[in-house]
Parts: C-alpha cells; structure tokens; sequence
C-alpha cells in the first residue's frame, strides 16, 4: 500500500511504542499534525516553545529511560531547539527530534523559513538526518530511534522536506536496522574485568567514583549490590546523584567543586579510584595534576572517548555499565579498609554541609532591603532571611520520593547538597551544559511520563524566567507540577563568584536593578526597588496557584498545602537571603582538596 | 607526530562535513582530506592526515569511530603502507629555460602537462616530500601555482579492507583489543 510520509511517521511513533509527542506547529509541518489530528493512541503536548519541548521529551526520558519525541516546524521552530538539542546530547539523553524543512526543490534557495538545521545540530546530536527520498524514510526513521537509544545514548534530529512528508510511498517501516558502522560495545572484555576485581580487592583506600551512566544503563540496582558485597564507599558525580541512597552511609555525596569534604578529600587519598559511567569531567576533578595523586584508576565506560581523556586510566573497560557489573559481581571481594572507614569517618564530621553567607558579606540581613522584595511585602520588615537549605531540606522531608527537576545555579547546587535523593532517575538537572531555563520543562514532561509521581523543579528566580511560559503548557494539561523559586534577586551564583573573586563589583546579576540604582552597586540596601514579576501573581494570570513564604516556618505548611493540589501547577516563592552562597566551593583551576569554607578557611 | 587514516564511510550526504566539523570544533590539525568512492558504490574511502601527540591522536581515532558513517578507521602510520600526493605546478618557463625544466622534471619522473609561451604545467605524484623537493627545485624558475590532492594511502599486501562487513570482528572485541596495549 502507498502511504504519504507523514502517514508512516505515525506508524513508526506507534511501533516505537510512542505514547506522548512534545510539539509545536508550523507551516511545512502542517500535515504531519494533521496526521496526529486523529490518533487516539499518540498524545500531542502543545508547548508554549520549542526549546520547552525539548527539554520536556528531556525530561520525559531522563525520568523514565523511555526515548521522548517533539515536532517542530522548519527555520525558527527548528532554530529554536538548538539549546534543547545541546542540553541532552551533553547529559547523553535520548530523544529524537523531528524537524520540517521546506520542499526539496526549494533546499539552498534561502525559502522562507529554511535553515540548515543538519548543518546547525551536526556537533550536537549523535547523529542526525535530512531525509531526501521518500523510499529511506522508513529506514531513517528506525534507525534514528535505534540510534537514540543504545550505546551511549543522545539526541538525534530528522529533518523531513515539506515535499517528502506529503509523497506517497512504500508503507514499511523496518522492525529492525543494522548500521554498519554503529555496533555499540556491550560486554567488557573478561580479563580487564578480572583485573578490575583484583585491584579493589587489593586496595587499601577504595572508592568508587559514579556518573550518569548508572542511571541510563539501569545499573543502580546492581551497582548497589557490589557496594554491599564491598563495603567500598561511593562519591559521585552531579549525574550520578541517587546511585546509592544520599543518607546511605557508604554515600560520601558529591564530588567537585561544590561537592562534600569528604567525597573531595576520600577522591584525594584514594589509592584505588573505580569509575562508572564518569566522565572525569572538570567540574569534578578541578586541577588534573592534584586529582587522586594516590590512585589507580579503573574506568568503566560505554563510550571509548571518555576513557583516559581527562586522566590516564589503568584499567578501562568499554561496556554498558550494567552488562559489566553483572560480569564484575561474582569475582568481587570485600578489600580490608577498617582504617579507609575510620579516616572517611573523621571527614565527615570535620566538615558537613551547610549553605552560608560569603566571606565578604555582613551577618545574614533582615533589613530593609529585603523588605523592599515582594510586591504585597513593602511593610514587612523580617522578609528575606529564609535559609535555602533550609526550604530544600523542607522539600524533601515532605516529598522524600518525588521527581526533583533543577534550573541552574545555586538552586541546582543546593538541591544536589540537601535533597536526600533515595531513587535512581530522580534528578533531572542540567549536568554537561548547565542550561538555565531546562527544569520546569523538564519537570513538565517528567510529569507527564510519571503522572502517579510528585515533581518539583527546584529553581532560581533568574532561570525559571527562561521557560515561564510552559505555565500554560502545565495548566492546560493540568499538571500538578510544583514550582518551588529560591528569590534572591540574583543570579546568584554568578553573584557569588562576583563576591569571591571579583571584588564584590555585582555586575549586571541583580534582578532589581534599574534607572534609579547606584551605578556600582555593591549589594542590597535601602535603595532596592521592588522585585519583579510578582510570582505570584503571574501564576494566577495563567490559571496556576501561587503562594509566597517568608518565615521558615511556613515552609512546610505551604508545601504540605502545595502537595494537595492534583490538578494544577504551583508555583511557592521562597524570599531567601539574598547572599547565601554554595559552601564549600573549591576556585576555579584549584585542586578538589583545596577546599574554601564559609568563614573563608581554606581546608 | 603526522598520522594518516585511511578511513572507510558511509557514501552519505555531508559525512566530509562531520569529519572536517569534528576537527575544526575540536580544534585538531587537519594536514589534509581526500575523498573518492570505492569499489563499493556505497562507500567511500577517505584518507586524511593530521598532527598530534598520542593522546590527540588516540581521541582523534575514538571520536572518528564515534561517527555513526564512519565505517572503519585504519591509522596507516602504524602498517606498511604506500602513500601518494598528486601535485600539478605551473612555473614560469621562457623557451630557453625549459629544457632545464624537462631535465629537472624527468629526475622527478613528472610529466609535462601543457607548455605556453611562457610557462608549463608539470605533474608529478609520489609521497608528500617528493613533492615538496620537487617544488623546491623548481623555485628558481618562478613557481606560479600549485595544486596538490593530498594524500592518499593503502596498506600493502593483500587485505582488503572494503569488505568491511563479513571479516570485520565484533566491534567490542576490536574496541578492547585497542586497549589490550595497557593489559600487557
Ligand atoms: C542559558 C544560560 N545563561 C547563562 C548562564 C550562566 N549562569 C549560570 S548560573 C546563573 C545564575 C542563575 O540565577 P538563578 O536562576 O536566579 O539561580 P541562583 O543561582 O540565584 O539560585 C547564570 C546566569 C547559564 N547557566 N545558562
Ligand atoms: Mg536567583
């Protein structure tokens, strides 16, 4: 039988067993929505943008492994998923994205709204398509959902031509591809794995060093497994949040420049450093030449280019972590490491957690600076002094299971240090680009995959200005996403690297600055203006709840009155200190043990 | 260190786009590309040359492999191997002066293409430093242009490397084999 193209796209989304497709219409794509006019079985989420989609089907197929899908027009809708794109292929999320393009006649002619989108999404997808006859378009499209998918996953584009989207054709689409040159490496190579067991059971100083890969493998049960046969403890990456259970005390936390003392000291006097699914990346490691100067390293890795990049690797196994875990588990032994525990011990409790004000700033303020914040808040005078780890560690007491969704900056930080994250695929975050502006989409599409689940995007009141328009998106399709704003009227974290290392000049990263401010302003006073938009109140122009909190202890009422709502987005703005900063930090360039500290103590 | 690959892809629209997008984003040294269909209608044999230490290389190998048309990655420098450039030179020749040329041009084994008034066009293959004696020799006389291919390359003896698919081992196998220099 022929079919047009955009008729075998739809049979191909079914038999991907595609249930949801972010989208957003456009000339040349017109037929294809009018294809998906009629389908029961393929639900459309109409999003307010097209970067929201992306990173809803992002947020869609971190939470669930599942591969999430969008539709976008040619030229500027195609355009305008480009940081979405960019945002999966860094964290290695698979989605595949469909683009329309104008008629293949017309291809080169600069036609209204043709852009290369092949040429522009090229470094930043793992591979992508311009379909330019009819009869590959049922191969193309299996293969970009088998390319997606497997292997190291990421995002793949298929650019489909007006022309080649309304010609009838050939009615198959293929149950199964093979692409010469895609044969991603499964199992490790058995010896390497041997060699891997002996040297941790070798080991005096153990530790194991997780990433992302855990969670996209579906290796966190496993993996927990070879943690309790062990008894070697974990740091992990910002990705590898949840592979063993935060308050799990084998859990040393994260890695890094905002990681934990004890992950970056245990990194720094390991003698054995087992990675999986890592990528050693300079967030993590900070100064290559201070990092694990003690250690070996084993790397597991499914894919070779992040092995012995960044740092020299003596064991590296190619192989999807869960496949070589599997393989690794029966040859595992205990390593003796009574001392290791005792040392790790002692780290812990030199240095715990906790967010503070900077080293050049005064005692936290409830002055009238912080009075001026919130447009009903004008006369009142104690405004501005929740603590943020607070509200974090308040968000987790009352939904300890739910879907945490992040933007960027020191609400992501914070969210990383004081949410306990129990589950695998609980954090959706922004890892490898650091997208401000991915979260509540995100979560928008984390909560369409898991409707029985809580999700929260924890956010910053810059980022969530990025994608505030997927209010509409969550009202429309009546998700009870909660929005949780951490205001301070900054961009907070580059305030905080203004603070530290630029003299305290907060150049352009206060929210409230504007005609009447002092041209160098060094930090809140009495000449703060009002902050805007008032969350609240745009949450109810869009038809979504809104709720302030001020005091710390209407934290928890609002959440727990926030957790009642099913039908509807929140959005809770949480006026913090305006200069709390993410402690304890290491500087740029330094080593992961060269540690600053609130009061300014290097560790 | 100079490493060339002789590369088997995919004959697909814009695979030279991604090898050369590879190098220019990544920021690796790309000598020179060359590109011509073989044998396989389908496939493509691209030999190309850069520079770098072994860690640049060893990425530079990866991430070619990385590339879904990316079918095969041989880096030659490490066989036996016969590697040609193709250069055409046209130098400034008054007719007093070109039997020096002819004589020069015959040393080298090039050819003279075309002879004018007062110029000729001369060919001559052979590997990369060849050529540039050859040009060197041939300054005095006003070089007026160059065209070089750049290099192309094939293993010798008798393995075929078009046939990528039956012979080919298990890419985890080949993947780890990579590695079995550390294992030692
Ligand atoms: C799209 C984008 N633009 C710029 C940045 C640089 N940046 C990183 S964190 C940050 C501040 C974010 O401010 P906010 O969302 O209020 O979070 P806070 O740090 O105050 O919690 C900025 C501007 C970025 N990460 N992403
Ligand atoms: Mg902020």
């Amino acid at each position: 039988m022929k079919i047009s193209g955009a008729e075998l796209f739809i049979k191909a989304l079914k038999a991907e067993g595609v249930k949801h497709l972010f989208g957003f219409p456009g000339g040349v794509v017109i037929p294809v929505f009018d294809a998906l006019y009629s389908e029961t079985e393929i639900q459309v989420i109409l999003t307010r943008h097209e970067q929201g989609a992306v990173h809803a089907a992002d947020g869609y197929a971190r939470s669930t492994g599942k591969t999430g899908v969008c539709l976008v027009t040619s030229g500027p809708g195609a355009t305008n998923t480009v940081t979405g794109i960019a945002t999966a292929n860094f964290d290695s999320v698979p989605i595949v994205c469909f683009t329309g393009q104008v008629s293949r006649s017309m291809i080169g002619n600069d036609a209204f709204q043709e852009a290369d989108i092949v040429g522009i999404t090229r470094p930043i997808t793992k591979h992508n398509y311009l379909v330019l006859d009819r009869k590959d378009l049922g191969r193309i499209l299996k293969e970009a959902f088998t390319i997606a998918n497997s292997g190291r996953p990421g995002p793949v584009l298929v650019d489909l031509p007006k022309d080649v989207i309304l010609e009838k054709g050939d009615d198959e689409y293929p149950a199964k591809v093979s692409i010469r040159g895609y044969n991603p490496v499964l199992k490790g190579h058995p010896n390497q794995i041997k060699k891997a067991a002996m040297e941790l059971k070798r080991a005096k100083n153990p530790l194991f060093y997780i990433g992302g890969g855990i969670h996209i493998a579906g290796a966190v049960e496993i993996f927990r497994k070879a943690v309790k046969k062990t008894g070697v403890p974990v740091v992990h990456s910002l990705m590898g949040i949840g592979a063993l259970p935060g308050d799990d005390p084998l859990c040393l936390g994260m890695l890094g420049m905002h990681g934990t003392y004890v992950a970056n000291m245990a990194v720094t006097g390991a003698d054995l450093l087992f990675g999986i699914g890592n990528r050693f990346d300079d967030r993590a490691t900070g100064d290559l030449s201070k990092f694990a100067p003690e250690a070996k390293i084993v790397h597991i890795d499914q894919d070779p280019v992040s092995i012995s990049r960044n740092v020299p690797v003596e064991v590296p196994i190619v192989g999807d972590a869960r496949l070589v875990l599997e393989q690794l588990l029966p040859l595992l032994e205990a390593p003796k490491i009574n001392d290791w525990i005792k040392q790790i011990d002692k780290w812990k409790e030199e240095h715990p957690l906790e967010a503070r004000v900077g080293r050049g700033s005064d005692a936290p303020k409830t002055n009238k600076a912080g009075a001026a914040r919130g447009a009903e808040a004008a006369d009142r005078r104690s405004i501005g002094h929740l603590r943020p780890d607070r509200v974090i560690q308040t968000i987790c007491e009352v939904f300890p299971d739910a879907i945490i969704a992040t933007e960027v900056g020191q609400n992501q930080m914070w969210t990383s240090q004081f949410f306990t994250f129990r589950h695998p695929r609980s954090l959706l975050t922004s890892g490898g680009l650091g997208t401000m502006g991915y979260g509540f989409p995100a979560a928008i599409g984390a909560q369409i995959a898991n409707p029985e689940k809580r999700v929260i995007d924890i956010a910053g009141d810059g980022s969530i200005q990025m994608n505030i328009q997927e209010l509409a998106t969550a009202v429309y399709n009546n998700l009870p996403v909660i929005v949780t704003i951490l205001n301070n009227g900054y961009l907070g974290m580059v305030r905080q690297w203004q603070e530290l290392f630029f003299g305290k000049r907060y150049s352009s990263t206060c929210l409230m600055t504007g005609a009447a401010c002092p041209p160098q302003c060094k930090g809140p006073g009495d000449h703060c203006t009002v902050y805007r938009p008032d969350f609240v109140k745009l949450a109810e122009a869009y038809g979504a709840v809104g709720m302030r909190v001020f005091e710390e202890k209407d934290i928890k009422p609002a959440l727990t009155e926030a957790g009642k709502i099913k039908d509807r987005p929140i959005f809770i703005d949480f006026i913090v200190e305006r200069e709390f900063n993410v402690f304890p930090m290491v500087a740029p360039g330094a080593g992961i043990a060269e540690m600053i500290f609130s009061e300014g103590r290097q560790g | 260190m100079t490493h060339i690959f002789s590369m088997l892809v995919e004959n697909h629209q814009g695979v030279l786009s991604r090898i050369a997008g590879l190098f220019a984003g990544r920021g690796y040294n790309l000598e020179s590309i060359t590109a011509g269909v073989t044998t396989d209608p389908q496939i493509s044999r691209i030999t190309l040359v850069c520079e770098g230490d072994d860690n640049v290389i060893d990425q530079i190998k990866k991430q070619l492999n990385k590339l879904i048309d990316v079918i095969k990655v041989n880096d030659l420098s490490a066989l036996p191997s016969l590697n040609r450039e193709l250069a055409l030179i046209k130098v400034r020749a008054k007719p007093n002066q070109r039997g020096e040329i002819f004589q020069v041009a015959d040393v080298f084994r090039a050819r003279v293409l075309d002879v004018g008034i007062d110029s000729m066009v001369l060919e001559v293959t052979g590997s990369s430093e060849k050529i540039d004696n050859f040009a060197a020799v041939l300054l005095p006389y006003s070089i007026r242009e160059i065209a070089r291919s750049g290099l192309i390359s094939m293993e010798r003896g008798k393995k075929q490397t078009t046939e990528p698919e039956g012979q080919r081992k298990g890419a985890s196998e080949k993947l780890n084999d990579d590695f079995k220099i550390t294992i030692a």
